[in-house]
């Protein structure tokens, strides 16, 4: 069986004056229905790059995929032309970003800017609709409406219909992280990229968005990428997780493996930074040390020189992958060895 | 050292173009009291009326009604001449350092100009305050040779220092902190945590910590207060809030809170 | 250990500048444009020294070589006075250039006190300070440039005055939207938070983040100032003769088209580059010293 999304070994530079930066350097992830995986990282690490590759909304140029396959259902994203990657946008991926304010159109409409989406994926999969092949404008448009209160009514909007006629600015910011979530899933998509969707939202209103989340999944029979930096959000909703470092995933797997058995020293270090309940006051420790320059990046693992096990073998060349635990994966060969002796 | 006394701030109705806006009651009888050495914690969601409450207190705006003291005199009876020393003894560092630095100064323009304000209270000449920055610079994790570079050239983590040095310039007794790590990342957030605690024992600062976050008011501060649409809901020591709960919001936004994430591992 | 700072400080700045001329140089319309203002400013400082026939620059005529085609002697041929055409376009530049750059300059200055005080301050002063100017704008400038050249006379400097008064209005609206917006800003809560008076956070925090799209409006209007002198100098109220300009060369030249086209074709020529470089230069500016571009 093929995954729903499968991100092979996939390389990405992004040129500037000073050169060209290696922003993902081998990254793969698998992503299988019903699954939300967390990618999480700190800034500048490649996490939203990788999700917006999945659509292609990567501008080339300035950034070139120099390696690597996306492939959605075994066909590789990269080679469609623009056409084909616009009739799989919003049907197949639906994509969620960070500022619900920013992503809606403040001159249109709620109900406008649902039905255009839904129009738009019904030119592609008329079966969203729910109507035969063939049918008139007036009926199409009728559908397009219902199917507009239908997710809005889904995703917990009260009194849909009469909101369809209202503007974003009417909506406050929780609800138009819903409306945004309505449109991300009015084509029926196997794959959602949510990037950041709640940093913008207040912690008791996260809450709720992340709970809608949930409950989509299962409902659609989706599978998810929730791109965020916050591993309290990834422990809150995700199945699993991938830690991606400056480029690369330096861990991945089922959450409770890998918050359980942090194995990777960036993992570990990343998870120590947490002020959880547990921490005393003075006892969090930080991560010494700047993320690597990424047009010259250090040979080797891109943690090494700032990791306390790293040993000269790490700068020689890229860390091998070792399977910790059933689909628990690590980039990082000291680790065993530490464990093993 | 800080004493809010029943302060509310209305911001009256504005009659626009396309009709009248109503008025906001921004902050509703607010009581809070800060006391010498110990980190307040100020916790809210957006629009609740916190950042409305740190403008009173750095005197950027005047309450509609109630007083605040700051070491036991009223704010809005204070002679210019004394006002402009309480801004001295008064510092903020803001939540975004992308947008808190002129991107025009150098970080010695930066750090000097608050001495350069104050000098007529901290008589420091030119050549000592370039030496006081350099000080202060080392202070926060920096070095001299940052002293001539332009904020864009700097981290967020590196920014949120700079204003930290900023902040402590003039030798403030009272230090605002407004969502100082919320546009960091967590390993960035970690170390600038523990700066200001290091800096809080080596100075004896005292700290009004203002966050959305309540893992990052647990792991700093000593007490902390709720405050929702511009009225205290709660407040009380730390560890007693978050253990026992009196109001239904503080529970309500404890229950929002992201699990401990090592705990999740176990469940 | 002051040593250290002060050579950082040197390098820090070195560096600066040399981000911002690659990032300019990446443009090669800017360069040309910085190319052809180069050409104009030489014109401007040397142009009556090298013109090859000063005499006629002074007013000299050679009535035996009127209106002589383009040739080795006058490769811009010669007038209807048997002037050297091309030592006219030359030495006519200082005259164009001071008087665009002069009226560019009155009205950023105008402007920009109009402007910081409406935006700073808000309020009535902001009121009475920007009607005032949408009414100075509401005049064409050529109109109010006609009426001082009547009630003052016309010349040189009241040309300038008369331009300046309808050239300013714009610069009061640019630095007053700028100043607004700056307003808002955090480091600039942060400064008042300090403890700075009014006018430091007006002349240290927001007017130097402002300069850039002035500077940017500036080089784009040199090119528009250089057109309007010349416009009034060829409907005879600028620039008298004998003092060559390329607008009143222009405009005797129209008399004598299309037979000795070379009368008006090198002054328009002369035109057409100051005031293209001039745009092409501010293009480039912009890209430059766009603090957005920076972050």
């Amino acid at each position: 069986m093929t995954a729903l999304l499968d991100i092979r070994d996939l390389h990405l530079s992004m040129h500037s004056f000073e050169g060209a930066a290696k922003v993902l350097s081998g990254v793969s992830l698998s992503v299988e229905k019903r699954q939300i995986w967390g990618l999480v990282g700190e800034t500048g690490c490649g996490k939203s790059l990788t999700g917006l590759s999945v659509s292609r909304l990567v501008r080339t140029p300035p950034a070139e995929y120099t390696g690597g396959q996306i492939l959605l259902d075994g066909t590789d994203v990269l080679g469609l032309s623009e056409p084909q990657m616009r009739a799989l946008r919003g049907r197949r991926v639906g994509m969620i970003f960070q500022d619900p304010t920013t992503n809606l159109n403040p001159a249109f409409r709620i109900g406008t800017q649902l039905m255009d989406v839904a129009l738009a994926a019904a030119k592609h999969d008329p079966a969203i609709l729910g109507l035969q092949p063939g049918a008139g404008r007036r009926a199409r448009k009728q559908a397009a409406r219902k199917l507009a209160i239908a997710m809005l009514t889904e995703v917990g909007i009260p009194a849909a219909e009469s909101r369809l006629d209202d503007y974003p600015h009417q909506f406050s910011g929780g609800m138009r992280q819903r409306v945004l979530i309505a449109m991300a899933l009015i084509g029926r998509p196997d794959l959602l990229i949510a990037d950041e969707p709640t940093t913008a939202l207040d912690v008791s209103v996260q809450a709720q968005i992340l709970t809608l989340l949930k409950q989509m999944v299962a409902a659609h029979d989706m599978g998810v990428v929730l791109i965020t930096h916050n591993l309290g959000v990834v422990a809150q909703t995700c199945t699993h997780v991938a830690v991606m470092y400056a480029g690369t995933i330096v861990e991945k797997g089922p959450i409770e493996a890998v918050l359980a058995d942090p194995a990777h020293p960036y993992t570990q270090a990343l998870l120590r930074a947490i002020p959880d309940r547990s921490v005393k006051r003075g006892q969090l420790q930080g991560l010494a040390g700047a993320v690597p320059n990424l047009i010259h990046p250090p040979p080797g693992c891109r943690f090494a020189p700032r990791c306390a096990l790293a040993r000269p073998s790490c700068l020689e060349g890229p860390p091998p992958v070792h399977t910790r635990a059933p689909d628990h994966a690590v980039a990082c060969p000291v680790v065993k060895e530490v464990q093993n002796a | 050292m800080l004493e809010i006394e029943n302060v509310s701030r209305v911001f009256a109705e504005r009659k626009g173009m396309f009709g009248t806006s109503p008025g906001v009651r921004a902050l509703h009888e607010v009581s809070l009291s800060v006391r010498k050495g110990e980190s307040f914690g100020l916790v809210g969601e957006s629009g609740s009326g916190k950042t409305t409450l740190t403008r009173q207190i750095l005197r950027l705006d005047t309450p509609t009604s109630g007083r605040i003291l700051f070491e036991g005199e009223d704010m809005a009876r204070l002679s210019p001449a004394a006002l402009r020393a309480l801004r001295a003894k008064v510092q903020i560092v803001f939540q975004d350092p992308y947008a808190s630095l002129n991107p025009r100064m150098s970080v010695h323009d930066i750090v000097t100009e608050p001495m350069l304000i104050h000098r007529g209270i901290l008589g420091l000449n030119r050549q000592q305050r370039t030496d006081r920055a350099a000080e202060l610079l080392d202070l926060v994790g920096l070095g001299p040779q940052h002293l001539y570079r332009h904020p864009h050239e700097f981290s967020g983590g590196q920014r949120q220092r700079i204003c930290i040095a900023r902040a402590l310039a003039p030798g403030p007794s009272l230090v605002l902190l407004d969502e100082p790590t919320s546009a960091l990342d967590v390993s960035v957030q970690a170390q600038v945590l523990n700066l200001l605690i290091e800096l809080q024992q080596r100075l004896g600062l005292t700290y009004f910590f203002i966050s959305h976050d309540l893992g990052v008011i647990r792991y700093l501060c000593d007490r902390v207060a709720l405050i929702y649409r511009g009225e205290i809901k709660e407040q009380g020591e730390t560890q007693r809030l978050f253990d026992a709960p009196e109001s239904d919001y503080t529970r309500s936004l404890l229950a929002a809170m992201p699990p401990d994430v090592r705990r999740v591992a176990g469940r | 250990m002051t040593d250290v700072p002060q050579d950082s400080r040197r390098s820090a700045r070195a560096e600066a500048s040399r981000r911002a001329f690659y990032r300019f140089r990446q443009s090669r319309l800017s360069m040309v444009g910085a190319t052809m203002v180069a050409v104009v400013v030489f014109f401007t400082l040397f142009g009556n020294l090298l013109a090859p026939y000063p005499e006629h620059v002074r007013g000299g005529l050679n009535t035996a070589e009127r209106f002589q085609a383009p040739s080795l002697a006058h490769p811009f041929g010669t007038n209807e006075l048997g002037q050297d055409v091309l030592s006219l376009v030359m030495a006519g530049t200082p005259v164009s250039v001071a008087a665009g750059f002069a009226v560019v300059l009155i009205g950023t200055v105008l402007g920009v006190v109009v402007g910081a005080l409406a935006g700073f301050n808000g309020g009535w002063i902001d009121d009475v300070l920007m009607r005032f100017s949408d009414l100075m704008l509401t005049i064409p400038s050529l109109i109010l440039a006609m009426a001082v050249a009547a009630a003052l006379g016309p010349g040189f400097v009241n040309m300038i005055i008369a331009i300046a008064l309808s050239w300013w209005p714009g610069y009061a609206r640019l630095v007053r939207g700028e100043v607004l917006q700056a307003r808002e800003e955090v480091y600039v809560a942060a400064a008042r938070a300090i403890g700075a008076s009014p006018a430091r956070v007006l002349f240290r925090h927001i007017l130097p983040n402002i300069v850039s799209p002035i500077i940017v409006k500036m080089s784009l209007d040199m090119g528009f100032a250089i057109l309007t002198v010349a416009a009034l100098g060829f409907i005879g109220i600028g620039v008298r003769p004998p003092t060559p300009e390329w607008g009143t060369l222009l405009s005797i030249a129209r008399n004598y088209m299309p037979d000795f086209w070379w009368t008006a074709v090198f002054p328009g020529m002369a035109m057409f580059l100051a005031v293209f470089g001039f745009n092409l230069l501010g293009d480039g500016l912009r890209d430059v010293l766009d603090p957005r571009a920076r972050r």
